[in-house]
């Protein structure tokens, strides 16, 4: 206090002087959580991302099938045992259309340089900040400056360079500029035991298979971890939602030692990731399923269509802020120099006719005639008044590419090893203007975790999301459906628990995010609601699915009863009166059979005659026939696994060689469980050799399951 | 209980037991050819099988017995709750078939091991335990239309005799008077071909609830004083009891009569005894005896003899109940005394048994009690 006297007095000369531009790459720098850089474990998880949704994004502008390898080296891989944190070099390599040497430097390395912030339409990143932030990141944490290679021409050089982003400038500096034949990097093929495998068979980072593409390198400080929220997550759920493209991921050699803050590095059970047991069958068999080798990840592509190509709209007149009009209104006259109100708003906007350009016209006391600059403000707030009250049709939706049924199905079955896949897809609809589509899918029982909650993987644009579950939309949806409609267990106001994993995919022109590092979407009543129409779509189907899975499983226990007493008769019937026996235990089993797919027929839960519908008829659905296995069954080692995935397999397969794109989901489970489907209960009936089913007794007219049978 | 191959039986009885086996097994054959028949012509196998329950049974109020009705129902195969049961029929009968063809008898136990293993291709045995196993043998006892006896089965032996009475047992001879403080066991089968009486002097037959209250009566020798028959039937009586009892009643003319405890289930029994249970409804005629006497222990006893208030035993709320159900039997419901008996044990609110006598004496039951009530004929029918 007492050196205030001797303080110079600022004045505001003074704070003028210091008052300057704050470039965007130095604000981020120092507020790297808002791009999702908040700790190691995200920064590097992150970087993937970012790189990963650019290189999907590019590869579907240019119609090319996405390609991507993902290798993450650990370059400290000899640290102490307890070290939480390490340097990594990530490489993304994608078989993209590769870009134009003299846009490197601003791909890279400019925050909010990009082509996707201005306009509306469908595509993963937004607003340009993720590779460059990611490239930043690492230069700050390592002094490392990004590598990319980048080939736009097959047949020619690819460039190679490297870029260090000046943080005050928001300019990258180039350090090397070259041109290599080193394309993709053959050092990546050497990394490790997996690598050399497949390579070796041509199914790694093959020249080929890369004829044009880009490959950026970042190395970093970090922590990879496997688990909730981990680099293996993000490309599980992006296999998923991305059933088109084909994801392979090199992982380091060792995880990073566990936090114990760290939420969710508990590792769920029914992950798509398997062990190695099937990757040693022939791959093509086996397309659509995803395999281990070495460590080595292959997230193989399930379907060979790449989603529709999406158009580019003008916004819709319910679906800009004021300030936005005015804005709008502004750039029109820089643009057209003297225009008119009434072009502007048949240009500039969609589904604004020229009819209900007048309309708008008259409705501020403006003619058709009326200019844009002589828009005065509160004018301009008066048609967006009106703009409010019009009744407009909604925005055109063929700006949306939603993932499909059918792809939702294949990208649910390569991931998820479940027994029952339902999936279901909206109509688009509109928040603020601007159109939306929600799709749902489900999956339920063979190896998910059965006594836990359901698991969510919430999508938007394609893209997973892994953070602030409940803080999302698609969280609220899900615990706000009544699943006990579809006979599972909920805890109120909770997720179902069961063997269940959910899917929700919001596609959109602007997903509302509740913050830019876009981990969860913004709680609009118009969403949740289509949210929770598509999810009880899924409900219905799985419902049915779970009805007739008890009606078979019953019909089993009373077949088992039956047969199991059916050998005794004959043989004391024999003993009275010379009989034959097995005449007549042939004859009794045939009726057996007979009555029991009968009864079958005739009774449900309250005993009243249904249709049999094959809960497999329906659209969008998949069953994998393993429908012995118990409602509630565990995890444990099954022994029906390998029959599981076979059929898995078989399903794919017939899904694949159906050529009609979209929707002949339906015909291939139809078709299959025609040929097999009357046949099938037989195979229950056998005489149960394994054990695997509890035997059944009558106790009192029930059905209990026999103890260990005991001393007398 | 095999027969002794040196059985001084006459021709007659032996050539009455072949005939009474071959009916048998022709009916149990008959039973499988059903079954088979309709097995091969993919129609459901089923047994009929009359049933043994309350619904299905005829108070005949001219014979003054409880009859089994006409109904049946039907054990079908293809059915959830009767298909173990199916199965385990015809073990049964193709048990008792190999019975009958080596001419051997077995115990209801006897049987429940017999049919006892697990079923082929499982680890579920045949029978749980032997009440399903005994079950069944009833099943079969109606659904065959011949006696236990007649399948070559035997219960437990149960209840005792003692008095002025000789029989042949399986050839033996027996004097019910020689029995030692033991008595007779009566065994469960006592048919004329396997008993036969061959000298009685007794004039009646006292029966009484269980061995307790029979051994006071032995040891003072209340049949020598009497000229009667002591027997006891350790509570329900059984099937063995009954028929003895019956054949004592209508062969030699013998009065019954009964001393049993003042509580619902002494007066089940009783009725039992008199007009047959409906689980045995099929057999009361040759198990009902109409004829027999309720001669104690009476609910005004208590006041009649002065027992003191340690005798009484609280009737609990399913005395109660048990005790109006008793009384609404058709035989009781049209008989004043047992009207006024059931209506004297509830309104006292307690029950007695025939022990409490012994608060007033050690033989007071023996020398006083019978005789004084035998005397005046105080008794309910």
């Amino acid at each position: 206090m007492s050196k205030k006297d001797t303080a110079p007095k600022v004045t505001a000369e003074t704070m003028a002087a210091r008052q300057r531009d704050i470039s965007v790459s130095e604000f981020f720098a120092k507020n790297r959580h808002l791009l999702g850089f908040d700790n190691p474990r995200k920064a590097l998880l992150t970087t993937v991302k970012e790189a990963v949704d650019n290189s999907l994004d590019a590869c579907e502008e240019a119609g090319i099938l996405p390609d991507i390898t993902v290798v993450i080296e650990d370059l400290q891989p000899d640290r102490g045992r307890d070290v939480k944190q390490s340097r990594y070099r990530i490489t993304v390599v994608d078989n993209g259309p590769g870009i134009v040497r003299k846009q490197v430097e601003n791909v890279f390395g400019r925050l909010l340089f990009g082509s996707k912030f201005h306009r509306l339409k469908m595509s993963r990143g937004q607003q340009g900040i993720g590779i460059s932030a990611a490239g930043m990141y690492g230069l700050i944490t390592t002094g490392k400056p990004m590598l990319i290679q980048t080939r736009p021409k097959a047949n020619q050089p690819a460039h190679h360079i490297e870029l260090a982003m000046n943080t005050k400038t928001n300019r990258a500096e180039v350090t090397v500029d070259e041109e290599t034949e080193d394309f993709p990097l053959q050092r990546l093929r050497n990394l490790t035991p997996g690598t050399r495998e497949l390579a070796s068979r041509g199914e790694y980072l093959s020249p080929k298979d890369y004829p044009t593409g880009t490959s950026v390198t970042v190395e970093l400080e970090g922590r990879y971890q496997k688990g909730r929220g981990s680099v293996d997550e993000f490309l599980e759920l992006t296999a998923i939602a991305n059933p088109h493209a084909r994801i392979t991921l090199v992982p380091p050699s060792r995880e990073s030692a566990a936090e114990e803050d760290d939420p969710g590095t508990k590792n769920r059970a029914g992950k798509g990731a398997t062990p190695a047991d099937i990757s040693t069958e022939d791959p093509q068999a086996a397309p659509a399923v995803t395999t281990e080798t070495g460590g080595v990840v292959v997230f193989p592509r399930g379907v060979q269509e790449l989603p529709p190509e999406t158009k580019e709209i003008q916004p819709h007149p319910k679906g800009i802020e004021l300030g936005i009009l005015l804005q709008m209104l502004k750039d029109y006259e820089a643009t057209e120099k003297g225009g008119t109100l009434y072009n502007f708003l048949q240009e500039k906007f969609c589904r604004v006719s020229a009819s209900t350009a007048s309309e708008f016209c008259s409705a501020i006391k403006a003619t058709s005639r009326t200019k844009v600059a002589d828009i005065e403000p509160p004018q301009a707030e008066l048609l967006y008044k009106a703009f409010q009250e019009a009744k407009l049709a909604p925005p055109p939706t063929d700006c949306l590419a939603p993932i499909g049924v059918r792809q939702l199905l294949a990208g649910m079955l390569k991931g998820v090893r479940a027994e029952f896949y339902a999936a279901s897809s909206r109509e688009a609809e509109v928040y603020r203007g601007r159109p939306f589509q929600i799709e749902a899918a489900i999956a339920f029982g063979g190896e998910l975790a059965a006594d836990e909650s359901a698991r969510v993987i919430r999508f938007a644009n394609r893209v997973p999301l892994l953070f602030q579950q409940s803080a999302c939309s698609s969280f609220k949806s899900v615990t706000e459906t009544n699943w006990r409609n579809y006979d599972l267990q909920q805890p109120r106001e909770s997720l179902p628990i069961g063997p269940l994993v959910i899917m929700i995919h919001m596609a959109s022109v602007w997903v509302p995010f509740t913050s830019e590092s876009k981990e969860a979407i913004a709680d609009y009543d118009e969403i949740r609601k289509e949210m929770k129409l598509a999810l009880m779509e899924c409900g219905r189907k799985l419902g049915a699915y779970l009805k007739k899975r008890a009606r078979m499983k019953r019909e089993a226990e009373r077949r088992d009863v039956f047969q199991k007493y059916i050998g005794e008769i004959s043989k004391a019937i024999n003993a009275i009166n010379g009989t034959d026996a097995k005449a007549l235990y042939d004859a009794l089993l045939a009726q057996a059979k007979k009555r029991t797919a009968i009864a079958d027929l005739q009774l449900d839960e309250d005993g009243k005659r249904i249709k049999d519908e094959d809960p497999a008829d329906q659209d969008g659905v998949i069953i994998v026939d393993a429908p012995s296995a118990p409602i509630g069954g565990g995890t444990a080692a099954d022994p029906f696994a390998p029959t599981k995935a076979e059929a898995a397999r078989l399903k794919v397969a017939a899904m694949q060689n159906d050529e009609p794109p979209l929707l002949d989901v339906k015909q291939a489970p139809r078709a299959k469980s025609k040929g097999s489907g009357k046949a099938e209960p037989a195979k229950h009936a056998e005489p149960d050799k394994g054990g695997a089913k509890p035997k059944m007794r009558l106790v009192g007219g029930k059905l209990v399951p026999v103890e260990e049978p005991g001393l007398f | 209980m095999a027969k002794k191959p040196a059985d001084p039986k006459g021709g007659s009885l032996t050539t009455r037991i072949k005939e009474r086996d071959a009916r048998t097994r022709n009916r149990i054959v008959d039973l499988a050819d059903a079954v088979a028949e309709k097995a091969l012509a993919m129609r459901e196998p089923k047994i009929e099988i009359p049933i043994r329950a309350k619904s299905n049974t005829i108070w005949n109020k001219k014979q003054r017995v409880l009859q089994m009705g006409q109904a049946t129902s039907e054990r079908e195969l293809f059915n959830l709750n009767q298909a173990k049961q199916f199965m385990q029929t015809c073990l049964h009968a193709s048990s008792i078939k190999d019975l009958i063809g080596a001419e051997k008898t077995l115990s209801l136990r006897g049987m429940f091991y017999k049919g006892l293993h697990t079923v082929a291709g499982t680890k579920e045995k045949t029978f749980t335990d032997q009440d399903e196993s005994d079950g069944i043998l009833e099943d079969l006892e109606v659904s065959l239309g011949a006696l236990r006896e007649e399948l070559h089965i035997f219960a437990k032996k149960k209840g005792t005799m003692i008095g002025n009475i000789t029989i042949i047992d399986s050839g033996d001879e027996i004097d019910c008077r020689r029995m030692g403080s033991g008595g007779y066991a009566i065994p469960s089968i006592v048919e004329p071909d396997v008993i036969q009486f061959k000298k009685c002097d007794a004039k009646f037959v006292l029966h009484v609830e269980k061995d307790t209250v029979w051994g006071r009566f032995n040891e003072d020798k209340f049949w020598q004083k009497h000229n009667c028959i002591l027997t006891e039937g350790g509570g329900q009586p059984s099937r063995g009891v009954r028929r003895l009892l019956q054949r004592l009643n209508t062969e030699l003319n013998l009065p019954i009569y009964c001393l049993l405890d003042c509580d619902p289930w002494g007066h089940y029994i009783f009725s039992v005894i008199k007009q047959g249970s409906i689980s045995l409804a099929f057999e009361s005629n040759r198990l009902a005896i109409p004829e027999a006497k309720f001669i104690g222990v009476r609910s005004k006893d208590y006041k009649e003899c002065g027992l003191t208030d340690d005798v009484q035993i609280a009737l609990n709320d399913n005395d109660t109940k048990r005790a109006k159900e008793i009384a609404a039997y058709p035989w009781f419901a049209e008989h004043k005394g047992w009207q006024k008996e059931i209506d004297l044990m509830l309104k006292n609110g307690f029950k007695m048994e025939v022990e409490s006598l012994i608060t007033k004496d050690i033989s007071y039951v023996t020398e006083e009690y019978v005789p004084q009530r035998l005397k005046a004929k105080d008794w309910l029918e």
